[in-house]
């Protein structure tokens, strides 16, 4: 065993109490908010029979459900379609506003900007139940709502994109006198196009999943369906319909995947 | 004693690594392995801790097999085995004492070091290590403020507090300017003589392997082509190693130092 | 061939591929517009729409905090709650499923790949199904809401975790192991500090998603300020949804601004 005294001074030992307060702080905090909430783990072990009876009665799934449900599948397939595309669309607009790099006037970009993160702040199923107030129980509440709901998506992510576009091609074009429109679509549009197809086909993939919850809040689509099987305790039901989405939304996302790796 | 007997290994895709290489490497050497770029000397390194494990043959330290040490045999056999590499592989945002400290968590009982609560004694030993190689003063500093130089003396200092009988470097200089590159041979060397350390050192030039080690293996193509002192280590021999004349970038050069 | 043929049928070939794109965009949407059943605009969608915007320009500021009994900052409170609670329950759940994932910690591909297997399992799931099947175990609230975002943010973090495990510097573990190391202190000592900081910047961005979802959770009886907005809904009280509204959106907003901050600060 080696020697173990120093010689020379031994440096400060930097404290450690300020990491130790922290993590209390923010255990203290997990604490109160499930004591908050009444999170109890007993109530959890009690219940676990439910839970059992649950997964029980959710076997064999009732196939036969795929069936009847499948219009309303399609029809959530047709609202996110629909929904990102409106969304696509409103976000062409939006998305040059919000870039720093495309209009000098500062306030508007500000402005724009702070509606846009504002916008980003609703969840799809907030905007779905009062659109489903304003307009009726129908696939269309739920289609301005995913609409909306892209906006976000789409404009912010092709804003941060425009943003890193590389400055070469927009000084030619400057150099050669091009106008704001023409600028626009002559040295920003190339470069981003292949990048907003992807978020647009991205949001796509998101919507069809927010598309097939919405039913519960009366916005059309399969999750009307899912309202009706729990309300029924058809567990069995449940569980077709859980598998059906899964598939389709993996089918979809796979296409996608495949689109979008093309596109980059 | 760390002893090779027969010693092949053969990697998946069929490249032989080393190709039947009989060692007998004692108590208190400082050896120096020499070869070209993929002659097998990090596969001869790495197969002695057994980081990496051999096809056929035996490895002994200290009469002790590792190639059929189980699982709790073999992380005591590898506490006393130091390995110091080319990038340092130490965990940057942790303090250098951390780094230094994690050279005993073999000798502590699991729960403690998960809990940080190393004995005193150990940290003394760290303590003491660092200010061996003259670092003692960034104990508590992030290890990714210090210079290579710096942190390639954490990681000798980590096989210090580890009381390694031995010591593996794998090109512990390769990524060092030459004055670092002296300061960190003196420090092994040091710790060689001193303790009496058995060190094995991987080493691109050839002018620092004749100047620091008391022996010089040569390995081509997974074979041991060359095993003497310095002295024996000609340049014709070197030649035969390299299979060609030395290169400028294979050699140090005094006039860099 | 001479070089302009090849170019005229190289053109030819694009402009096929292009109305090849064409013709199928045009059938999807075709397909998609005509199925959507139209049964026309409720004919109160001006009225409640004006009421609606009337309530956010005199939003009902008496709604913001009463002392007794049910208020705006009590629900706010709550959702909080749910996102902070729920994070904690998927933090605990996606570090040991993140781990089993990551292809770099386990020897065969196998097992990382029956972890990730999991955790696309849980990320396809709906927090908002999650809920509703846990309200059926204990019963409407914010603690079915509070498991359904554990387990719904689980498959997400989890992904996110393995993927910063894999990107990690295998050195410092393997320098672990060479010093006697067992797979306990190679986590400890090698790789949780390396990926620390990245756990925890997936971590707030999920939490900012658990914002959201959590205020959305009492839309469906699982606790939150959802629970106060789909009550001034049904009940038409427009100018309580407007407060509802305006609260969830300064509350999400501020979780956002910070988390964004912290994240900042981290990497
Ligand atoms: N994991 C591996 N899988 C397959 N082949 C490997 C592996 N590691 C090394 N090899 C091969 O084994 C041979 C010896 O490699 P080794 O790393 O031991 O060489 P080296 O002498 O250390 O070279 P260098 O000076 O470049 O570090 C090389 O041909 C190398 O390509
Ligand atoms: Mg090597």
């Amino acid at each position: 065993m080696m020697d173990t005294k120093l010689n020379g001074p031994l440096p400060a030992k930097p404290s450690r109490w300020p990491f130790y307060f922290f993590l209390i702080g923010l255990f203290a905090i997990v604490l109160i908010s499930a004591i908050y909430i009444g999170a109890n783990p007993l109530t959890f072990i009690q219940n676990s029979d439910n839970m059992v009876d649950l997964f029980v009665r959710m076997f064999p799934p009732a196939w036969s459900y795929i069936a009847t449900t499948t219009p309303a599948m399609l029809e959530t397939i047709r609202m996110a379609l629909l929904g990102t595309t409106i969304g696509m669309i409103f976000s062409i607009p939006i998305m040059f506003l919000c870039a720093r790099n495309i209009f000098g006037l500062r306030w508007l970009v500000e402005l724009s900007r702070i509606g846009l993160n504002i916008l980003r702040t609703i969840p799809d199923l907030l905007l779905a139940a009062i659109f489903a107030a304003i307009l009726g129980f129908s696939p269309l509440a739920g289609i301005v709502a995913l609409s909306i709901f892209s906006i976000g998506i789409i404009a912010k992510l092709s804003f941060e994109a425009i943003e890193n576009i590389d400055n070469g091609p927009l000084e030619s074009m400057t150099a050669v006198g091009a106008n704001k429109l023409q600028w626009i679509a002559f040295g920003v549009v190339p470069q981003i196009l292949p990048h907003f197809v992807s978020y647009v086909l991205y949001t796509f993939e998101i919507n069809i999943r927010a598309a097939a919850i919405l039913g519960l809040v009366g916005a059309g689509g399969i999750g009307v369906f899912y309202d009706r099987a729990l309300g029924f305790f058809a567990y069995d039901q449940v569980l077709a319909l859980i598998l059906y989405t899964l598939v389709v939304v993996i089918i979809i996302d796979l296409i996608s995947l495949k689109i979008r790796e093309k596109l980059l | 004693m760390i002893e090779l007997n027969d010693v092949s290994k053969v990697y998946s895709n069929g490249v032989k690594g080393l190709d039947d290489v009989n060692l007998k490497i004692n108590k208190g050497e400082f050896v120096s392995i020499v070869g070209l770029s993929g002659a097998g000397k990090s596969t001869l390194l790495r197969s002695i801790n057994r980081l990496i494990d051999i096809s056929s043959g035996d490895i002994k330290i200290d009469e002790k097999s590792i190639t059929s040490a189980s699982e709790k045999q073999l992380r005591l056999i590898r506490r006393d085995i130091g390995m110091i590499f080319q990038s340092f592989n130490l965990v940057k945002r942790s303090s250098v004492l951390r780094n230094v400290l994690s050279g005993r968590v073999a000798y502590n009982n699991t729960l403690r070091t998960l809990l940080n609560l190393f004995p005193q004694k150990d940290v003394d030993l760290a303590l003491k290590a660092l200010e061996r190689v003259n670092i003692l003063d960034k104990a508590y500093t992030r290890s990714s403020e210090l210079s290579g130089g710096q942190q390639q003396r954490v990681s000798i200092a980590r096989t210090l507090a580890q009381e390694a009988k031995i010591i593996l470097a794998d090109e512990p200089t390769a990524s060092l300017d030459p004055v670092t590159t002296k300061q960190v041979m003196d420090d092994l060397k040091k710790i060689n003589t001193e303790d009496d350390v058995t060190v094995i050192i991987n080493l691109h030039f050839v002018d620092l392997a004749k100047e620091y080690s008391t022996r010089i293996v040569g390995l081509q193509a997974g074979k041991v082509v060359f095993d003497g002192t310095p002295e024996e280590a000609t340049p014709e021999v070197f030649e035969e190693i390299y299979g060609r004349s030395l290169k400028e970038d294979e050699l140090l050069g005094e006039e860099n130092l | 061939m001479s070089q302009r043929d090849q170019l005229k049928k190289a053109r030819a070939r694009k402009r096929g591929k292009i109305a090849l794109i064409l013709i199928g965009l045009i059938a999807i949407y075709v397909w998609a517009i005509s199925g959507i059943e139209f049964r026309g605009i409720q004919e109160t969608a001006g009225p409640v729409t004006k009421n609606i915007l009337k309530g956010f320009i005199s939003p009902d500021w008496s709604y913001v905090y009463s002392p007794d009994g049910e208020d705006l900052i009590r629900g706010l409170l709550e959702t909080l709650a749910i996102a902070i609670a729920g994070i904690f329950l998927s933090i605990i759940l996606a570090v040991p499923v993140g781990l089993w994932a990551a292809k770099n910690l386990s020897k065969s591909f196998i097992t990382s790949q029956s972890g990730k297997g999991v955790l696309s399992f849980f990320r396809t799931l709906p927090d908002i199904i999650l809920a509703l099947l846990f309200i059926k175990v204990v019963g409407p609230g914010a603690f079915a809401g509070m498991l359904a975002l554990g387990i719904g943010a689980m498959g997400m973090l989890g992904k996110l975790y393995a993927e910063e495990v894999e990107a990690m510097d295998p050195g410092p573990v393997e320098s672990i192991a060479a010093v006697g190391g067992n797979k306990l202190q190679q986590l400890a000592f090698g790789v949780i500090p390396q990926v620390l900081p990245g756990f925890i910047s997936a971590t707030l961005y999920r939490f900012e998603i658990n914002m959201r979802s959590a205020a959305t959770l009492g839309l469906i009886g699982a606790g939150g300020v959802g629970t106060a907005l789909i009550f001034a809904i049904q009940g038409r009280s427009w100018d309580r949804v407007g407060i509802i509204l305006i609260g969830i959106v300064v509350v999400v907003l501020i979780v956002d601004l910070l988390s964004s901050a912290l994240r900042k600060k981290i990497t």
